[in-house]
């Protein structure tokens, strides 16, 4: 897989740019990991199929909960469907393409990172490509079908603007997610063992976030501005979105989870400068 | 028999040996706990409409739930090996072995159960005791109630075994187990109730649910203690646990024998 990816890369090498030259071998990697899957067809469906029902069940318990109430804390029906598809799409989608944050701390254990160091490639793009998995995109499945479901049941007028805070809810959202995930990675190369506590932060988030985080109370709603800022990505656009505030300025929340990501990023440089190997 | 309780016990102190690890899981498990009391908390405040659960009784039930979780999930780390065994082929070495492939497998899927359970419900009881007032863990109902309790949770326990045996006596037949283990875990995890209690969802569904072997798991139990499940209700609950328990033994062990007979060991 590397060798094919190598030579062709050093043939064009020269009139290619280092961007276009990420795209490429980070397509290459998942086209190779993509065909690894399919030598195992059957398991690869029933494991996104059982992705799917786990998500779908989220939907199936807010749909029967809401047989017996009518709201919560003034949202609706649909207004819920709509914040918790968004929550699942983003979820799903970052945790599809930024999986190989997830299975860093094997990486590390398997010294499989000293390879990816001698390598003439960002070790970050190695650590993402081999780590793709597809079938992790099964939940955004039922994302997209609860979202029109609350779309249907939602009395929100789509102009651009809510269109637009949307789009920008559900990119904020993935890369929030990618820079949890990346978190993850970066405290593996202080300590392998102790990862399992940011699943609160990031299944935690993507289970609970399915209602508007003000339904949770004050102190929770500052911890999510101010420590973790999922409000930058949910509650504050959501408010625009479903036209409980006039604020415009509020669909343009998502943009401040760049600073977030940058934070995670310099996190990450730190760790790979610190990086010593498990020597296996 | 001796045997069979030996491997419960081997299992149940390998079992014992997770402590340390466990303290992120606990946080974890905790934290989530209490995110899910704050949202029913949020949607009982604002409806009018009568709760078909007292909200004590609620949190009861998913501070049990968080308690136990080790001993109803579908599939819990213990249990790895079990599958490790079908896929890579050690399993031969446990068909030579003068013992039943199903009551081993049985007696060590209930030690491990048991044992991470045991060390997971006591702080979770602890913490959850000490909590402020909504939030907190409230006594069981009655002493009866709290005697059924104990029962139907070991009744739960044998019914989620017996259909894991049945799940995994199937994957003998098959090579990679993952699959099949990933859509059950889905399909189970709302038929029992983890997902939100028995009580919320509407009649023709909930009484169907209550019938499947899934709703004699963990929802007896859970409901008991708070009783939100008792008297006559109670008692066909617990008949129903034992005609499941039965039922998925037999059904268990016939497919075991079967694929005990035709098995194929993947080299290795």
């Amino acid at each position: 897989m590397w060798c094919k990816a190598a030579s062709i890369c050093k043939a064009e090498e020269m009139e290619m740019n280092g961007m276009r030259r990420g795209i490429l071998i980070y397509g290459r990697y998942v086209s190779v990991v993509l065909r690894s899957a399919m030598q195992y067809r059957l398991s690869f469906f029933l494991m996104a199929a059982g992705r799917f029902l786990i998500a779908f069940n989220g939907f199936l318990g807010i749909y029967f909960l809401f047989s017996g109430f009518s709201e919560v804390k003034g949202y609706t029906y649909g207004e819920i469907l709509l914040c918790f598809s968004i929550m699942q799409l983003s979820f799903a989608l970052a945790e599809c393409c930024a999986n190989g944050f997830k299975k860093f701390s094997g990486t590390v254990k398997k010294g499989e990172f000293d390879r990816m160091l001698v390598r003439p490639v960002s070790p970050m793009l190695q650590v993402l490509g081999s780590g793709f998995d597809l079938g992790r995109l099964a939940p955004a499945l039922t994302g997209v079908m609860v979202l029109f479901i609350g779309i249907k049941n939602c009395s929100v007028d789509w102009t651009v603007s809510r269109t637009a805070a949307l789009l920008l809810m559900l990119l904020g959202g993935i890369f929030l997610f990618a820079g949890l995930f990346m978190i993850e990675a970066a405290v593996c190369f202080f300590s392998i063992e102790n990862t399992e506590c940011m699943n609160v932060l990031t299944y935690g988030a993507k289970e609970h976030g399915k209602y508007p985080i003000d339904i949770y109370g004050k102190g929770l709603m500052r911890f999510c501005t101010y420590v973790i800022p999922y409000t930058l990505v949910q509650y504050y656009p959501l408010q625009y979105l479903l036209g409980k505030t006039d604020k415009w300025q509020y669909a343009f929340c998502p943009l401040g989870v760049t600073a977030f990501v940058l934070l995670c990023y310099l996190l990450w440089r730190v760790g790979v400068r610190h990086y010593k190997s498990t020597g296996s | 028999m001796k045997k069979y309780i030996s491997f419960f016990k081997i299992r149940f102190e390998v079992g014992l040996q997770y402590r340390s690890a466990s303290i992120a899981a606990l946080t974890t498990q905790l934290l989530w706990g209490i995110m899910e009391c704050a949202a029913y908390r949020a949607i009982y405040a604002s409806t009018g409409l009568e709760p078909p659960m007292e909200f004590s009784a609620l949190v009861s039930y998913i501070w049990l739930k968080e308690a136990f979780l080790a001993m109803f999930n579908t599939w819990i780390a213990t249990d790895g090996d079990i599958f490790s065994v079908i896929m890579n082929g050690d399993v031969a070495y446990e068909l030579c072995r003068p013992v039943s492939l199903y009551r081993m497998w049985f007696a060590k899927s209930a030690g491990g159960r048991c044992a991470t359970a045991a060390l997971k419900c006591v702080p979770i009881i602890a913490v959850s005791l000490l909590l402020p007032r909504p939030y907190r863990l409230s006594a069981p109902r009655s002493l009866t109630a709290f005697c059924f309790f104990l029962l139907t949770l070991f009744l739960g326990l044998f019914v989620t075994v017996a259909f894991c045996m049945v799940v995994y006596a199937i994957t003998l037949f098959t090579i990679s187990p993952q699959g099949l283990r990933a859509v059950l875990t889905g399909a189970v995890e709302f038929l029992s109730g983890s997902v939100i209690p028995f009580p919320f969802i509407p009649q023709p569904v909930r009484g169907v649910l209550e019938l499947l072997p899934f709703g004699s798991m963990q929802n007896v139990a859970l409901r008991v203690y708070s009783g939100s499940l008792a008297g006559g209700e109670m008692l066909r609950a617990v008949a129903l646990q034992l005609f499941w328990i039965v039922a998925l033994v037999l059904m268990g062990k016939a497919i075991c024998r079967t694929a005990e007979r035709r098995i194929v060991v993947q080299g290795g």
